[in-house]
């Protein structure tokens, strides 16, 4: 396959069935540094899918990932969960801070699994932190904040390791214009100052109107809308 | 919206006669305005005269409502340009991308690629408010965000549209 220059992921020809179900069927398009791209296409069209494949998470049944020159689709599970823990951040609707611990040790949790002390892992978290407005958070639980604040400690931790993608799947899907507007501001300026790409799965397209372009979903195959107009 | 182009678009599925174009038209986007007669006759003659269709047959009898139109290559290519041209963002478009979807249906063409176009389009207008909105004071963004919701509304309403596509083709072709 030809991959087009300074890209940082590739996909192509992405086919994935659930039993009967076609859930990936095609189409090719690529992601660079730093760029914000929305996937944007009806419910049940794919889009979640495509998300899970592009992050090393979901297995396509054959197509090709290629990330930073590496081939995605022919790595083993531990390489591409390494990959995911070191390259990549995630974001998603809800449900995703683990209960147990405080806000400030779920931001530092990334860095903690992937070697930190936790003193030092705790000192970048609470800067991230800082960064998306909830550093006065660091101390409760996620019970105990709101659905806007576990969001932006959510985003806080989909960035402390310094990722070179973000996947947010409907990251502001539970909340209300004002809050969800708010929280894509604060991703996407935090993504482009570290120059990490974000690929944001969104319906709204308030929300979608934050990236640079999209790429559309439908029954399975994606289309870049750049390439067409 | 062009009554050109939906007049050419009637005629891709077959030849016409002025009063049928006139009956399909008023059946399928003329609602609550049915077009006039005269506006049929200037607008056939403008199309003919510039090769986007020519005169098929005259039925006897003479009058220019007896000639039966036929739609060009030329024709047809331009439909499809017309189709394939997002309409620019502004309030009430809805008539004109209804009349693009249908006209899309009828000549088997894909009427997702439309939606599609269309959104992209918007997009691109939401991408400069949203910017702007970010960068201005707090007046900047509730004028923004007016200008936001008004286009979010319209590609609400152009992605219910898709969802009910199989529904419209239905009726559009009964
Ligand atoms: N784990 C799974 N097992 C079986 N079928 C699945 C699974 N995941 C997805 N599917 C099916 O694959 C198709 C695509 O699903 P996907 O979740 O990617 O859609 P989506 O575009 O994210 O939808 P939504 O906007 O509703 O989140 C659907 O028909 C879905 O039912
Ligand atoms: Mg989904």
């Amino acid at each position: 396959m030809t991959i087009p220059a300074g890209s940082l992921l590739t996909a192509q020809d992405l086919r994935k069935a659930y039993g009967p179900t076609t859930a990936l069927d095609g189409g090719e398009f690529s992601i660079h540094p730093g760029e914000v791209v929305a996937v944007m296409g009806p419910s049940g069209s794919g889009k979640s899918t495509l998300l899970h494949c592009l992050a090393g998470i979901v297995m396509p049944d054959s197509g090709t990932i290629m990330y930073n020159g590496r081939e995605v689709t022919a790595m083993g599970d531990a390489e591409r969960s390494a990959l995911r823990r070191t390259e990549f951040g995630f974001v998603f609707q809800f449900g995703q801070l683990v209960p147990e611990l405080t806000c400030v040790e779920n931001v530092a949790l990334p860095l903690r699994l992937n070697g930190s002390s936790r003193k030092e892992a705790e000192r970048t978290a609470l800067a991230w932190m800082e960064r998306l407005e909830v550093d006065d958070l660091r101390k409760k639980r996620p019970g105990e904040v709101s659905g806007g604040q576990g969001q932006r400690v959510a985003v806080a931790r989909s960035l402390v390791t310094n990722p070179r993608v973000v996947f947010a799947d409907e990251p502001t899907g539970a909340l209300d214009s004002f809050n969800g507007e708010r929280v894509m501001e604060l991703l996407t300026d935090a993504a482009r100052s570290a120059n990490a790409a974000v690929v944001l799965v969104t319906h709204e397209a308030r929300v979608a109107a934050y990236s640079d372009r999209e790429i559309v979903v439908r029954d399975g195959k994606s289309r870049d809308m750049e390439r067409v107009v | 919206m062009s009554i050109g182009h939906t007049l050419l678009g009637l005629l891709e599925s077959g030849p016409r006669h002025g009063y049928d174009l006139k009956r399909a038209f008023d059946e399928k986007f003329g609602h609550d305005r049915p077009l006039h007669y005269g506006q049929v006759y200037s607008t056939m003659s403008r199309l003919l005269k510039n090769g986007l269709v020519e005169v098929d047959g005259i039925e006897a009898g003479g009058g220019p409502e007896r000639k039966r139109y036929a739609i060009t290559e030329a024709g047809i290519t331009d439909v499809a340009r017309w189709l394939a041209t997002p309409e620019k963002p502004e309030p009430y478009l809805q008539s004109t991308l209804y009349t693009k979807i249908v006209l899309a249906l009828l000549t088997h063409r894909e009427a997702g690629d439309i939606l599609d176009t269309q959104r992209s389009e918007h997009l691109r207008s939401m991408r400069i408010l949203t910017d702007r909105k970010r960068k201005g004071d707090l007046a900047d963004q509730l004028i923004c965000d007016h200008a936001l919701f008004h286009l979010e509304a319209d590609l609400r309403w152009l992605e219910l549209t898709a969802a009910r596509l199989e529904k419209l083709r239905e009726a559009v072709t009964r």
